[in-house]
């Protein structure tokens, strides 16, 4: 589907951007919006005996069209002491940020947007950008709600951003590569002990980097229980506090896009990526379906992530930056001398 | 105080884990046998569809639905109306003469009601009209169904207040041991 098109030598940089762009715009859309709807207003309600929104479509499929409009209706307030260039600019840095993200993901053989040699690295080196227009939106809001979110916001995801990268190192050492599409390739022709049934999903080998990148993704999604820059009792909404219609909805699709980003990120590093496990299919077969492979993976791992999310409290802020520091990066870190160990000696 | 006993770390977070899974398939799949295949949350979840299904009948106790005024008791002191934050209860009344309670004593001097509403378009259910009463005149009714479509209907009159003086539930008893005096509500 995208190589068919991709296949056709455009000739033509305006015409590629264009489509790139749309492509990541569908993905980033229809990636947030599967999940608002599927967990944040369906999951998270059956989990508490409730059903959740049920007016608009059936079972309420079509509450976040409707939601979207009121947004958009709303009024657009700026606080008058605010700093009005950046405050406009926060929202749009922070969406960059997830889009950039899907650049780099694979869907397919040759079902992608870029294809760089340092595939993963880039991805969290974007993924990283949404902090300072975390930060930016709290300074420029002149808001101390919005400034100690921000501030917070900024401690966290630059303590979990260590985590998540040393959760990656183990897979980079396993699959001896930082391109994704290597990534998934060395785990569909990977082999369990000489037996290649299912290829090796490295989620096999690197069940705790597994584990510690969905936690830290949990933190740099900012969300529970790892939501203290936006902690409703203490902070209103933390950075969001002074954003309102348009750009607070940039800010809510960012949230969700980037767990959708983050949960095909972990999908391709752990899951197999658009691989289907055991099955070798034709490369244009696999440009189709590859895609659909990915979603389904990818909303496997957004169930866990919005499982904990709708399950646990909030920690506190000396907790959360004692998890991270004292237990995962520990841990992130045995597990890449282990996979080194481990590597030399198979 | 005993420590509870040392359990494998992280218990907690699986235990709370599974019953979030246990309370996700009790609602996703509430059918026993062969249909237990079948999503069902509408029959599941605790959830009443309410304007479509009229929730369960339970008596509400010490809900502030809608307020009741048994004129009989009025007085036109006033104090409800003055007390009001938002100055929703409207008052008028005029002084008139009431039969002698002997026979051979004098004409009483009394207060008539001539208009009592509240405006429930304003009313924000603080209660205090009801709390400040002293002549057993307002009460709290559990009745909620009386949205209109036109602002103005919000404004309920004297008869309509006392239409849902029917409503009122008596007060619940009080704790066993107590020495306040009874109140009751004056059918």
């Amino acid at each position: 589907m995208i190589s068919s098109v991709l296949a056709i030598d455009w000739s033509n940089y305006w015409q590629q951007s264009i489509f790139r762009v749309l492509g990541a715009a569908i993905f980033v859309i229809l990636g947030a919006g599967t999940f608002v709807i599927a967990f944040l207003f369906k999951m998270m309600s059956y989990m508490q005996s409730r059903l959740g929104p049920m007016e608009a479509g059936p079972h309420g499929t079509l509450q976040l069209l409707a939601e979207v409009g009121k947004w958009l209706q709303k009024e657009d307030l700026i606080p008058s002491r605010a700093d009005r260039t950046l405050f406009k600019l926060a929202p749009y840095i922070v969406m960059a940020s997830t889009f950039l993200v899907v650049v780099v993901m694979p869907f397919g053989p040759d079902a992608y947007f870029i294809n760089v040699d340092t595939g993963i690295y880039l991805a969290l080196a974007l993924a990283s950008l949404s902090v300072i227009g975390i930060i930016v939106a709290g300074w420029a809001s002149a808001s101390k709600y919005s400034l100690l979110g921000a501030l917070r916001a900024a401690g966290q995801l630059i303590a979990y951003e260590l985590p998540m990268v040393l959760a990656v190192v183990g897979v980079v050492i396993q699959a001896g590569t930082l391109n994704l599409q290597g990534i998934v390739a060395a785990q569909h022709q990977g082999e369990i002990f000489g037996w290649g049934g299912i290829g090796n999903p490295f989620i096999l080998t690197q069940l705790v980097g597994f584990v510690v990148f969905l936690i830290a993704t949990q933190a740099e999604l900012a969300q529970p229980p790892f939501d203290m820059p936006v902690a409703e009792s203490e902070l209103v909404t933390g950075y969001m506090t002074e954003y309102s219609g348009m750009r607070f909805l940039l800010f809510f699709i960012a949230e969700f896009a980037s767990a959708a980003v983050f949960a095909a990120l972990a999908a391709t590093l752990f899951l197999g990526g658009w691989a289907i496990p055991g099955v070798d299919l034709d490369d244009n077969v696999m440009n189709v379906v590859g895609p659909l492979v990915l979603f389904v993976k990818m909303m496997l791992v957004g169930a866990l992530i919005f499982w904990a999310r709708f399950t646990f409290p909030r920690f506190r802020e000396d907790q959360l930056q004692a998890f991270a520091w004292k237990a995962l990066i520990p841990l992130a870190l045995v597990n890449i001398l282990a996979t080194m160990v481990l590597k030399v000696a198979f | 105080m005993a420590r509870p006993p040392r359990s494998f770390p992280l218990k907690g977070l699986f235990i709370g884990l599974k019953r979030t899974a246990i309370i996700f398939m009790q609602t996703m799949f509430p059918k026993r046998g062969i249909k237990t295949v079948l999503p069902a949350p509408t029959i599941g979840a605790h959830t009443v569809q309410y304007p479509y299904k009229s929730p369960p009948e339970v008596p509400v106790t010490r809900a502030r639905g809608v307020i009741a005024l048994k004129s009989e008791n009025c007085t036109v002191c006033m104090l409800c109306a003055r007390s009001c934050p938002d100055w929703c209860i409207y008052i008028e009344g005029h002084k008139t003469k009431a039969p002698p309670r002997r026979p051979g004593g004098k004409e009483r001097t009394v207060s008539a009601l001539d208009r009592f509403d509240i405006d429930y378009s304003l009313c924000m259910y603080c209660g205090i009209c009801v709390e400040v009463c002293p002549f057993d005149a307002l009460f709290w009714s559990p009745e909620f169904e009386y949205s209109e479509t036109r602002l103005a209907d919000l404004l309920h009159d004297e008869a309509r207040l006392n239409e849902w003086f029917e409503t009122v539930p008596e007060f619940e008893p009080y704790e066993a041991g107590s020495t306040a005096k009874v109140r009751k509500v004056p059918r």
